[in-house]
């Protein structure tokens, strides 16, 4: 789905985000991207869909490449690659159903989006996804009126509403409340299932990347230091990643417990579903 | 001098804001020097008591004439004035917001390359760096007397205002909200209407109609030096010595504005 081999962008500061990545993504797999800040994960992402130019390196989605193509062939790649952001970056002063539909714009000219006339087909996929991630009836509200867990919900849907076939979702969860940072996760593990997408999640708080996804990353000052499931992640591993630290001390059993019991229950919950 | 010192040990440790020049003898210098020169300054200006005393009769005659204002007498010549003012302010105003835009767009170092930034904040520094009036008197000799000049004027003046403001904004917009835009797909134009538009259009509305009552105002000044409207009528009505004319006008003025001002508040809340 997503291959992406030798890249590497240095930032015209001479700063060295990304060394040499290799790294596959295949089609239905979420994976989380950890590492410490500065390490490169903001700067991964942004290097697939272009938003940052890469220095060096190809990657390639859904067979065809990304790099090296122009204006108008950029657009159409990224009209496959849903982007879901940290602090959200929703228009503000839009409403949710504005907001939702301008992940139709690499679809449709500018005269229909400037004019907000969205074929119908797009309206009702807008209608029907705003239902979907529980914000049924807000489209008409404006996106600063909504809290944090809501406004990423809506980040979500215009992501979504490209129908990508890669989702590129950075720190999702950092500015939300651990319940509603939970919610976020499992909404998106739900729909990366539902529709069979490959997804790149940068996180930083490891716990909860090791409830939801299927694959973990790390990334130390721009290369690959781990790769492998959530389970095979040791204090040596975290060590190599982040550095020296008493991992067991910051990892309080108590809530440990509470999570596992939790991610149990989700589990069972989406094993249940996709019966 | 002691502001910043604090007594040593824990509880009951005094402190000061640090002072805002570091150092003792350079704050002294500086504020001594500027008392200094006040006092200077002061001493060099001389003053006519004489004149002053004939001059506030004078002009007791002027405020005295606010009470008996004349709206009567010269009533075609203030209507004729005020609609030319009106009609300068509005023609104006729209064309040097219309204008502006571009302008602005090009001045926004985010989204313009160096040069067409260059030549706009040139294009601006042009307008900013001189006076309506001055201006007023160049349009006044190009076009000859009339509101042309005046309405040229203040289309002039509006570009470097609305223009800077306008680039100003578009460089602090939320630079997330377009790539978020760009990360859809969307092309440069549907980026500009989806993630920039939004962010600095209320608060551009809000000066455009901020401008248009600086623009009337401006109307009245500019008139003076012959560039038509309001400004004309005043002139003349001073000239003459009817200062009940000129004091009706001045009441018109202050109650056009007046308005304006209180319409535009209410229109730049209802924006947000």
């Amino acid at each position: 789905m997503l291959r992406v081999r030798g890249l590497t962008k240095t930032y015209r500061s001479g700063d060295k985000a990304l060394d040499g990545v290799d790294l596959d993504v295949p089609r239905g797999q979420l994976m989380a991207l950890i590492g410490p800040s500065g390490a490169g994960k903001s700067t991964l992402i942004r290097c697939v869909n272009r938003l940052v130019e890469p220095t060096a390196g190809e990657v390639v989605v859904d067979g065809s490449p990304v790099t090296g193509l122009g204006g108008g062939g950029l657009r159409a790649a990224r009209r496959r690659m849903g982007m879901i952001f940290q602090e959200y970056a929703l228009v503000e002063r839009l409403t949710v159903m504005e907001n939702v539909l301008s992940g139709r714009l690499g679809y449709v000219g500018f005269w229909a989006s400037w004019m907000r006339r969205y074929p119908q087909a797009d309206v009702d996929e807008a209608f029907r996804l705003i239902e979907r991630c529980g914000l049924g009836g807000m489209h008409d509200k404006r996106a600063d009126q909504l809290s944090g867990g809501q406004r990423q919900r809506v980040g979500i849907c215009r992501a979504l509403i490209q129908n990508p076939a890669l989702l590129l979702v950075d720190e999702p969860t950092a500015s939300l409340d651990p319940k509603t940072s939970r919610q976020v996760m499992r909404l998106l593990v739900e729909l990366c299932a539902e529709r069979n997408l490959a997804a790149i999640v940068n996180i930083h708080d490891v716990a909860l990347a090791q409830m939801f996804v299927q694959r973990i990353v790390g990334l130390r000052a721009g290369r690959i230091v781990f790769d492998g499931p959530p389970d095979a992640l040791s204090t040596e591993t975290l060590t190599a990643i982040y550095g020296e630290e008493d991992w067991n001390a910051s990892r309080p059993t108590e809530e440990d417990e509470e999570d596992e019991a939790q991610a149990r229950a989700i589990a069972t919950r989406l094993a249940a579903e996709a019966r | 001098m002691s502001a910043n010192v604090a007594t040593q040990g824990g509880a009951g440790k005094r402190w000061r804001p640090p002072p805002f020049i570091a150092n003792p003898w350079l704050r002294l210098a500086l504020y001594g020097g500027v008392a200094l020169y006040l006092a200077l300054a002061l001493g060099t200006l001389q003053v006519n008591w004489g004149r002053v005393a004939e001059g506030l009769v004078r002009g007791w005659a002027f405020v005295a004439a606010f009470g008996s204002p004349d709206f009567t007498s010269r009533w075609a010549e203030i209507q004729e004035g005020m609609i030319e003012s009106l009609t300068m302010t509005v023609v104006s105003t729209v064309l040097g917001v219309a204008l502006s835009l571009p302008v602005g767009l090009g001045a926004a170092r985010n989204l313009a390359p160096l040069p067409v930034y260059l030549v706009c904040r040139f294009i601006i520094a042009a307008s900013r760096s001189f006076p309506e009036i001055i201006v007023a008197i160049l349009f006044v000799k190009m076009f000859g007397f009339g509101p042309l000049a005046g309405m040229v004027t203040l289309a002039f003046a509006t570009i470097g205002f609305m223009a800077k403001l306008l680039a100003e904004d578009l460089e602090d917009i939320d630079e997330a909200q377009v790539e978020a835009i760009r990360a859809t797909g969307a092309s440069w134009p549907q980026m500009m209407v989806y993630a920039v538009q939004p962010q600095v259009l209320p608060r551009f509305i809000g000066l455009s109609v901020y401008r248009l009552d600086i623009n009337f105002r401006e109307s009245a000044v500019i008139g003076i030096v012959g560039a038509g409207g309001i400004g004309a009528t005043l002139n003349t009505s001073f000239d003459r010595y009817e200062f009940g004319t000129s004091a009706a006008i001045l009441i018109l003025i202050i109650a056009i504005v007046m308005a304006a001002e209180y319409s535009s508040g209410i229109i730049r809340k209802r924006l947000q």
